[in-house]
């Protein structure tokens, strides 16, 4: 048992903190306000090697463990959770399961430009009626000559809008249910595929998410991921990594907190003497910081049992479920320590009370957590 | 062309609570984070700068305690070819002058067109390095150096001085400058870059390879101390309408205004 960081995942972790501190907090505010990204900052991320983070060296990737991809998410997402999220899904939700079931042309086709930030990727599973119901999903694919006719609509896609290819899950058996889910890889352009709504969000807004509609949309036969059928299960392995990005995300924005919270209850006099020295503030800052701790060793066990290449889904749903919820926590009560004006935009608690909670809903709601955690221990 | 880079691992104390340890001659380290010293990653990137532009290898050079391998480590992954640890547990008490001989009985036996060190390490703030060790080894010298433009056989650069005034000086190679902030901007370490930084070994080099006794000091700290409070100051934060209307009430209440 060894809690000291490896030392590529320390350089790892400064590195990720050096740029974000420089690049991404300074502007995190104004990429809440404005709704977009901070301009470059992806195609930087990109350079340094941050969005093929876990892909091997012939992909251009920089072939780290998760237990290093979760340490970075955490940094950027401490300077803004809305670069954290892209990233994640990026790395998680788009990389990983091109690698994990791409054919060795999908592999070399796609991999090098993610790896590098040229290309940005989306995963797109939910639709109006199939969000924790993932089985339940309505967007048909139907084989016709060498493509497949997809049809339908998908919400709430991550960085959608922005994509160049996305990662569609649609139905290319709809009696067979779970078992008839399929998974194709998707260029932007394709006939047929259209952005649809960009959502206006209470949080995250820096990341856009989208609506993306499927009109006769004609897949390349070549561009299913794995095979027929084999969706349900690339959703949840993926999903299983995706969850350790929140969870790393989550701790991110929590950390953030609890360095705010601090630094100001040592600024803010009340009574003659700064907040920090009354034991309610103390309190709080105590249960933020303890639960941050708890909620990082709950998603780093989780990437040390992916990259032992041992089964981590129950860890990945549990770094997600407390993570989650302890970085909402954390940011009531950061907001709570700064009193009126932590509802004010002018400090960052206030948007870290607003992005914290989105990591409770996505990737699996915090019930779907349970369901997965309470599943494995009924097995 | 052959560079070496002169670095240092420092405390970094901007926002944290110093404390003078039980020596009174030396402050508490166990809770304090440390990295490169802030002028030194300026000179590190200028050395890559010239690397990128005519080839040749960077050599980066500390004396540091065992922890400065850490920040050698990320001196390799930011664009050195090899790295050299003097270990300062050898050396007992130092000051800018014994380090400056240290550095030289390493640099001297290397082949370099330039050496580049930080213009102040921002924990002893001596200033001392690179001139001793430029005069130590026999090579022109420039502080403050805020541009470099390399020539045949010779260096045009730029000092910044106090009052707005700048100097142009021509120093013939091989030479040494210290380098102010500002002069680039430094780069971040790639990730493949910290895969390959990982693998390379850094040199040590200690009391068998340096006559010791040979050593002198010329600085020793009678005391180190926290200045003790004699006003009380008082920092508004807020918007600065907020603020300005906060130091308003104030100078008024003192009837000030």
């Amino acid at each position: 048992m060894d809690f000291d960081l490896k030392e590529h995942q320390q350089m790892i972790k400064e590195t990720a903190r050096d740029f974000a501190e420089k690049e991404i907090r300074p502007v995190a505010a104004k990429a809440d306000e404005e709704a977009e990204l901070p301009e470059g900052v992806l195609g930087k991320l990109g350079e340094l090697g941050f969005m093929g983070m876990m892909l091997p060296e012939e992909y251009g990737g920089a072939e780290f463990d998760c237990v290093s991809y979760a340490i970075a998410v955490e940094e950027i997402s401490r300077g803004d959770a809305s670069v954290g999220i892209t990233m994640s899904v990026h790395n998680s939700l788009v990389c990983q399961p091109i690698l994990d079931y791409g054919s060795d042309e999908q592999k070399k086709k796609y991999l090098p430009d993610l790896a590098q930030g040229k290309t940005l990727g989306a995963f797109s599973l939910t639709e109006p009626e199939a969000g924790s119901d993932a089985g339940n999903v309505q967007t048909t694919a139907v084989l016709d000559g060498d493509h497949y006719v997809v049809n339908g609509t998908k919400i709430f896609v991550t960085s959608g809008g922005k994509a160049d290819i996305v990662i569609l899950f649609a139905s290319t058996d709809k009696a067979a249910k779970t078992k008839g889910l399929s998974t194709f890889i998707v260029e932007k352009g394709t006939e047929g595929f259209k952005v649809g709504k960009k959502e206006d969000k209470m949080g995250m807004r820096g990341s856009g998410t989208y609506e993306l509609v499927f009109e006769n949309c004609r897949v390349p036969k070549e561009n299913l991921l794995g095979g027929e059928g084999d969706g349900f299960r690339i959703a949840l392995k993926t999903l299983d990594g995706g969850r350790v990005g929140v969870a790393a995300q989550a701790v991110g924005i929590g950390q953030a907190c609890v360095e705010a919270a601090t630094r100001y209850s040592k600024e803010r006099k009340q009574f003659g003497k700064p907040i920090c020295a009354f034991q309610a503030i103390q309190w709080l800052l105590a249960d933020m910081a303890t639960e941050i701790d708890a909620a990082r060793f709950l998603t780093l066990k989780a990437a040390f049992l992916k990259d032992k290449g041992l089964r981590y889904s129950k860890e990945a749903a549990q770094a997600k479920l407390f993570a989650s919820e302890a970085a909402v926590r954390a940011a009531i009560n950061a907001v709570q320590v700064h009193g009126g004006y932590g509802y004010m935009k002018e400090y960052e608690v206030e948007r870290h009370f607003r992005d914290s909670k989105l990591t409770e809903l996505y990737e699996g709601t915090s019930e779907v957590q349970r369901m997965v955690i309470a599943a494995s221990l009924l097995k | 062309m052959n560079i070496v880079v002169c670095i240092k691992r420092v405390p970094q104390t901007a926002d944290a609570q110093v404390r003078v340890d039980s020596s009174g001659k030396d402050i508490e380290k166990e809770r304090l984070t440390f990295d490169l010293n802030e002028s030194d990653a300026y000179a590190l990137e200028q050395a890559v700068l010239f690397k990128e532009q005519s080839g040749g290898t960077i050599t980066a050079v500390s004396v540091g305690h065992p922890d400065t391998e850490d920040t050698l480590r990320m001196v390799l992954a930011k664009g050195a070819d090899t790295a050299i640890r003097i270990k300062a547990e050898d050396f007992d008490e130092l000051d800018g002058y014994k380090t400056a001989q240290i550095l030289k009985t390493v640099i001297e036996k290397a082949e370099f067109d330039m050496i580049f060190t930080g213009c102040m390490a921002t924990d002893d703030g001596y200033y001392q390095v690179g001139v001793n060790l430029a005069q130590l080894l026999g090579i022109p010298h420039a502080t403050l150096v805020s541009s470099i433009e390399i020539g045949d056989g010779a260096a045009r650069i730029k000092r910044e001085l106090e009052g707005g005034l700048l100097e142009h000086d021509e120093i013939s190679l091989p030479a040494l400058f210290s380098v102010q902030t500002g002069i680039n901007v430094p780069r971040y370490a790639s990730l493949i870059a910290i895969r390959k930084a990982a693998k390379k070994e850094i040199a040590a080099v200690g009391q068998d390879d340096i006559d010791k006794d040979a050593l002198v000091l010329n600085t020793q700290i009678e005391e180190l101390f926290v200045p003790p409070v004699t006003k009380r100051a008082e920092i508004f934060s807020g918007t600065p309408e907020e603020v300005s209307g906060k130091l308003a009430d104030m100078l008024n209440e003192k009837g000030l205004i």
